[in-house]
């Protein structure tokens, strides 16, 4: 059996920003396993440019973001296998995995990052009605097949979802020739950036219908169109509203579900709140030496964001590998409070925190000149001003290492609202 | 010319064909789909019945139990999923637990072994999510589930190696008579036969009009379900069934060969035979009526819904009979629930009418087993390192959430009877049937398609279905 010290499961962004912050803390036994036949996860699909804002201070596609890593892990020496699925993880950190290459096999890890990534709802989870005929797509199929595969998979489009990806299509299949005649989202405010509707949307004319959703699915073998209907604040269609938009395809940018079967069957706890591994401050789980980061953990918005999060992930599994003790005491709950979807991490060591800590969490709906207060019990640790917070936005706020003594119980992340 | 022609490849049909081709005949399918298996067979509860349900005496009745009893063994000769579970049916109310009496006997008088009546209590210590407000319960040890798609791949590829040939993508237009027997008109020219199986599902009404004055209307009943995950799929182990009502069996909740949790039917008759869309107050029914019987089902891990149509006759009985005014034309119609579980003992019961009208004399060569497709992810690790060291195709998953990988779907489309479309490759492999729903696995099944159909990327259907282009009414 092959052993490593670390081993990284995903060659996305994630992965490969951990494994490279691995190694350049010592970690030389290390090994990313990637199922695809490269390495980037779905960047390589992302053509896109607007990534690396905050990480090169340049513009740069999705694959150019992607290479800037798999460049540093090449040039690292650091091991990568291409094509190679793992099917099965233990709490033992036994890995059993198959490639085309190697064919069935087990290996054994001192320690793991988790970067699976996330994967998209499908139709049959958003239930909608009707007939099930081609030319219904997640956003992010079309977008494979679009950009790596080179086919267009329709002419007239409905969009139901207003998600990042949705968007970024919206774009992408008009800039194809298709006509774009919607994109529809059940809730009032979109669940994409505001830059992506402006130069995705507005830029090209496509409407945005807020609190709308799709009701109906017609064609049997094609898709013929589809029925939008207005719907009420508890989401319920709208009777008598029903619009109907002839397209051939039907794109769905309705959510990311992070992808954690594999941390499941290793025993790893999950949040109920994200769909990712519940974490402490070093990003680390319930089973000693398995680290998260990246859309496995919780579903990011930007890849800056992402790489630097799995940088703190490969850090914290190499303190491990060297054998930091682990921490020591009991961890305080972060808790979210008000207005809060989420916080990650949700729990937090103090006394052995090395540094300051984030907190990245979501609101739960738009927020106009409202506060994000961190109290602790009575104590107010940290309050974050901003002119709107939005569902769409990860917030990060990092709680500084002097601040930490405070901390002397559980905190609570919370909105404080604008008083009317 | 054909001995044999049936038209309709699903279960019935292609159960017949089996049996069938045991003897030397010449025997042939057709079916206005691209692939077996696109009608009713495709979409229903994929319940084994145990055979309590049926009136006494009629040939449903007889047809289920023969079938239940045949299921087992036949799914080890041939190479199909199914399992032996079990089920109960419910009773809420003690003012209907003589109509749940009055089930146990039939199923007395229908030769159902095991069937009992238990307490509510009872019923939750052998299945511990049901709700509370269960009052009693028939249990019925010999239910079972099967996979509907594997079993009818199963019937058809094991008549095709025995020499039945299937006219797919053939729509039957009209069928006359003549002095051998009848010339079946098809959009793809004529077809000669003596005899005729009609097994066409919601249409067999349509299809029997075309020869016999004998009144016959199938109408079509919808059904809706929801499909769970997988992780959910460990909710009940058992068949949970409501007590039956006039349009059916009502609600179920039951565990899916393959480990997810099924849902539904709501039984609604409509007009259209096309109308497989689901509806927003058919899925809120299920989701409302399956809660009476199981607790918690986490209604936030399903993965797809979908709509059958059962055909549903006017005898309240299978139609399975030569016709008085067609002679040699063979009705196999109104095959409604439990036609799924009965379908090995209605190609018996096609094969034994037919012996009757010509002489059937066995094929020595007969092949009598057939292997389905390797499912990697059943194999035990040595099995799947000696496959991927044989034949490194299957060392590639293709499909994530099922682990199918490329190996399978090869296969899939490269066997008798391949599978031409995503659907098709879905139905044998399971490829795009988990949880993302062929979000990740599709451009990838798609390119596998196309080369080897020798096919572009965008000429890859989805689906086998009819298009309504064409003419013709079968």
């Amino acid at each position: 059996m092959r052993e490593f010290d670390l081993v990284i499961i995903g060659g996305g962004p994630a992965g490969m920003a951990a494994a490279v912050a691995a190694k350049k803390q010592g970690i030389d036994d290390l090994i990313i396993l990637e199922r695809d036949d490269r390495l980037g996860g779905i960047l390589n699909q992302c053509i896109h440019n607007g990534f690396g804002l905050h990480t090169f201070k340049e513009e740069l596609t999705g694959p150019e973001y992607a290479e800037r890593y798999s460049d540093q892990v090449k040039e690292l020496g650091i091991p990568y296998e291409l094509g190679t699925m793992v099917l099965d993880m233990t709490g033992d950190k036994e890995i059993s995995l198959i490639s085309r290459r190697r064919g069935a096999e087990t290996v054994k890890a001192k320690a793991v990052v988790l970067a699976m990534g996330c994967r998209e709802r499908p139709r049959g989870a958003l239930g909608i009605a009707g007939f099930r005929p081609q030319g219904i797509y997640t956003a992010g199929t079309a977008q494979k097949l679009v950009n790596c595969e080179g086919v267009v998979p329709g002419k007239e489009v409905v969009i139901l979802g207003s998600g990042d990806i949705g968007l970024i299509m919206a774009r992408r299949m008009t800039l194809e020739g298709a006509k774009v005649r919607a994109v529809v989202e059940l809730m009032p405010y979109s669940s994409g950036l505001k830059r992506n509707i402006v130069q995705c949307l507005d830029d090209y004319g496509i409407p945005l219908m807020l609190s709308h959703t799709v009701v109906d699915i017609k064609g049997k073998e094609k898709l013929e169109g589809v029925w939008v209907a207005a719907v009420d604040e508890r989401n319920n269609p709208i009777e008598g509203t029903e619009e109907y938009f002839p397209c051939d395809t039907l794109l769905l940018s309705c959510g990311l579900i992070p992808e954690n079967e594999l941390s499941k069957s290793m025993g790893v706890e999950l949040s109920p709140l994200t769909g990712g591994p519940s974490v402490d401050e070093s990003l680390e789980t319930n089973i000693d030496g398995v680290f998260a980061c990246g859309n496995v953990l919780h579903v990011h918005d930007l890849v800056d964001f992402v790489s630097e999060e799995a940088v703190r992930a490969g850090e914290n599994a190499a303190e491990y590998i060297k054998g930091k003790p682990s921490s020591p005491g009991t961890p305080v709950a972060v808790k979210p409070g008000n207005g809060v979807r989420y916080t990650v991490p949700s729990r937090l060591y103090t006394q052995s925190a090395a540094d300051s800590i984030h907190i990245r969490f979501r609101v739960t709906g738009v927020y106009k000149g409202a506060a994000i207060v961190i109290t602790c019990g009575d104590k107010e640790i940290m309050r974050k001003r901003g002119r709107i917070f939005v569902p769409s936005e990860m917030q990060d706020i990092i709680i500084k290492k002097d601040k930490l003594p405070e901390i002397d119980g559980d905190l609570e992340v919370k909105v404080e609202e604008a008083v009317k | 010319m054909y001995d044999v022609l049936i038209v309709g490849a699903g279960s019935s049909g292609c159960a017949a064909a089996r049996e069938l081709s045991q003897y030397k005949l010449s025997v042939a399918v057709v079916d206005r789909d691209s692939d077996v298996c696109e009608g009713t067979t495709k979409a229903n509860s994929a319940i084994v019945h145990a055979g309590f349900d049926a009136v006494p005496g009629t040939l449903k009745a007889r047809l289920n139990v023969r079938g239940s009893k045949l299921m087992p063994e036949l799914s080890r000769r041939l190479d199909f999923a199914y399992k032996n579970n079990g089920a109960f049916v419910l009773c809420f109310d003690k003012a209907q637990l003589p109509d749940l009496e009055e089930l146990a006997k039939r199923g007395e008088a229908n030769g159902v072994e095991g069937v009992k009546i238990i307490s509510g209590d009872e019923a939750r210590a052998m299945e511990p999510a049901l709700t509370d407000e269960v009052e009693s319960a028939l249990y019925a040890p010999t239910s079972g589930i099967v996979c509907p798609f594997e079993m009818t791949l199963a019937f058809a590829e094991n008549a095709f190696e025995n020499g039945v040939q299937f006219k797919l993508s053939t729509c039957v237009t009209g069928i006359e008579k003549t002095s051998f027997g009848y010339t079946v008109h098809t959009d793809k020219g004529d077809i000669d036969t003596r005899l005729v199986v009609n097994a066409a599902g919601v249409y067999a009404d349509k299809l029997h009009a075309m020869v016999s004055r004998e009144p016959m209307t199938v109408i079509p009943r919808r059904g809706e379900y929801m499909l769970l995950d997988k992780e959910a799929g460990g909710l009940v182990s058992h068949t949970v069934f409501q007590q039956p009502t006039k349009m059916g069996k009502g609600i179920l909740v039951t565990p899916t060969v393959h480990g997810n949790l099924l849902l539904g039917p709501t039984a609604e008759n409509i007009d259209d035979k096309e109308n497989t869309a689901t509806t927003r107050h058919g899925l809120a029914e299920v989701r409302a009526k399956a809660g009476l019987s199981v607790k918690n089902i986490p209604f936030n891990k399903v993965i797809t819904g979908f709509a059958g149509l059962r055909a549903v006759g006017d005898t309240h009985d299978f139609i399975i009979k030569e016709c008085e005014d067609a002679k040699g034309f063979i009705d196999c119609a109104g095959i409604e629930s439990p036609g799924l579980s009965s379908a090995p003992a209605i190609g018996e019961y096609v094969r034994e009418i037919i012996a009757g009208i010509i002489p059937l004399e066995p094929k020595p060569d007969y092949k009598a087993e057939r292997k389905g497709i390797v499912h990697f992810a059943q194999l035990t690790r040595q099995e799947q390192m000696e496959l991927i060291s044989r034949e490194p195709a299957y060392g590639q998953v293709v499909c994530r959430c099922e682990t199918v990988t490329e190996g399978e779907i090869l296969d899939a489309i490269d066997r008798p009877l391949g599978a031409t479309t995503l659907d098709g490759v879905k139905r044998r492999t399971r490829a795009g049937m988990g949880r993302c729903q062929a979000g990740f696995c599709s451009p990838t099944t798609i390119k596998l398609l196309a080369e080897k159909l020798g096919i572009g990327l965008l000429d890859v259907k989805k689906n086998g279905s009819y298009e309504k282009e064409a003419d013709g009414n079968a």
